[in-house]
C-alpha cells in the first residue's frame, strides 16, 4: 500500500516528474509514492527520471488512459 | 533538493537564456526544472531578450515572424501562421493570449509556474549584468534570489558542467 498519493492526471510534460519530485522531497527514505497521470510520456519520463535519481519504479500499469506508478524512495 | 555538489557522481547542466517571447522561454524552463528535479546542478544564465524572463510581471507574447513552420490547431485541422500576421498592431499579444489558454487547456505549466519551479529547486538563475545596464532594468524589476554576473561568471559554471545549451 502507499504511504502517498498524487493525482498527476491532467498535467503535461513536465508537470508530473516536478510533482512527482516536490512529493518525494517530503516523504522519508523507503516510503512509497503511488502516482496517476494522463500523459503518455510520462511512461518513459517516469523510468528515467527514477533510473537517474535512483528512487526505485515498483511499477508502470495503465488502466483505461490512466497511467499508474509506484516509486519507492531511495 | 540534494546537495549534489558533494556527490562524486553529480551532473551539471548551464544554460545561456537569450529569448523572451513564450514560445522560446519554454525550452530552458522545461530542461532546466526537469533537470534539477533529476539531482542535477543547473545554472541558467539569462542575457539580452532572455533578461525579460527574470522580470516580477511576466507579460509574454510571441511573434508568427521568422516561424516559418508555425502551425496551430484549429477546427480539427491545423492552420499555417502567416508572417504577414505579426505586422497587425497587438498581434504579439494577442497570439501570446491564444497560446496560453491552448496551453492551460492542455495542462501544460505557465512560465510563471515553470520559473516557481526554478526557485523551489535552486537553480542558479544569473541576470546578465551588462543586460540589465543596456536595457536599463533595476534589480528592483527582477524576482528575488538571483544573481547578477557576466561571461566570465558564466564560463566558470560551463567549464564545470556536463551540459552546456545555448537556447
Amino acid at each position: 500500500m502507499a504511504d502517498q498519493t498524487l493525482n498527476a492526471e491532467g498535467l503535461n510534460c513536465p508537470l508530473p516528474i516536478l510533482r512527482a519530485k516536490k512529493t518525494l522531497k517530503g516523504m522519508s527514505s523507503g516510503q512509497v509514492l503511488e502516482i496517476s497521470a494522463t500523459d503518455p510520456g510520462s511512461v518513459a519520463d517516469m523510468a528515467a527520471f527514477c533510473k537517474q535519481t535512483g528512487n526505485e519504479l515498483l511499477s508502470s500499469d495503465s488502466e483505461a488512459d490512466v497511467y499508474k506508478f509506484e516509486i519507492r524512495k531511495a | 533538493m540534494l546537495d549534489t555538489k558533494e556527490l562524486e557522481n553529480a551532473k551539471s547542466m548551464s544554460i545561456i537564456v537569450t529569448k523572451g517571447t513564450l514560445d522560446w522561454a519554454y525550452p530552458p524552463f522545461i530542461l532546466g526544472t526537469t533537470a534539477a528535479a533529476m539531482d542535477v546542478e543547473v545554472t541558467m544564465f539569462f542575457t539580452f531578450y532572455g533578461l525579460v524572463l527574470l522580470k516580477k510581471d511576466l507579460n509574454l507574447g510571441f511573434s508568427t515572424l521568422g516561424n516559418a513552420a508555425m502551425e496551430m490547431p484549429m477546427m480539427g485541422g491545423h492552420m499555417k501562421m502567416p508572417n504577414m500576421l505579426s505586422m497587425l498592431p497587438g498581434a504579439g499579444s494577442l497570439a501570446g493570449t491564444m497560446m496560453k489558454n491552448l496551453m492551460a487547456k492542455k495542462g501544460v505549466a505557465s512560465i510563471e509556474e515553470l520559473r516557481e519551479a526554478a526557485v523551489d529547486l535552486e537553480i542558479n538563475m544569473i541576470a546578465c549584468q551588462m543586460t540589465l545596464d543596456l536595457f536599463e532594468y533595476s534589480t528592483d524589476d527582477m524576482i528575488d534570489g538571483i544573481e547578477l554576473g557576466g561571461a566570465a561568471t558564466y564560463m566558470e559554471r560551463a567549464l564545470n558542467s556536463d551540459i552546456n545549451l545555448f537556447i
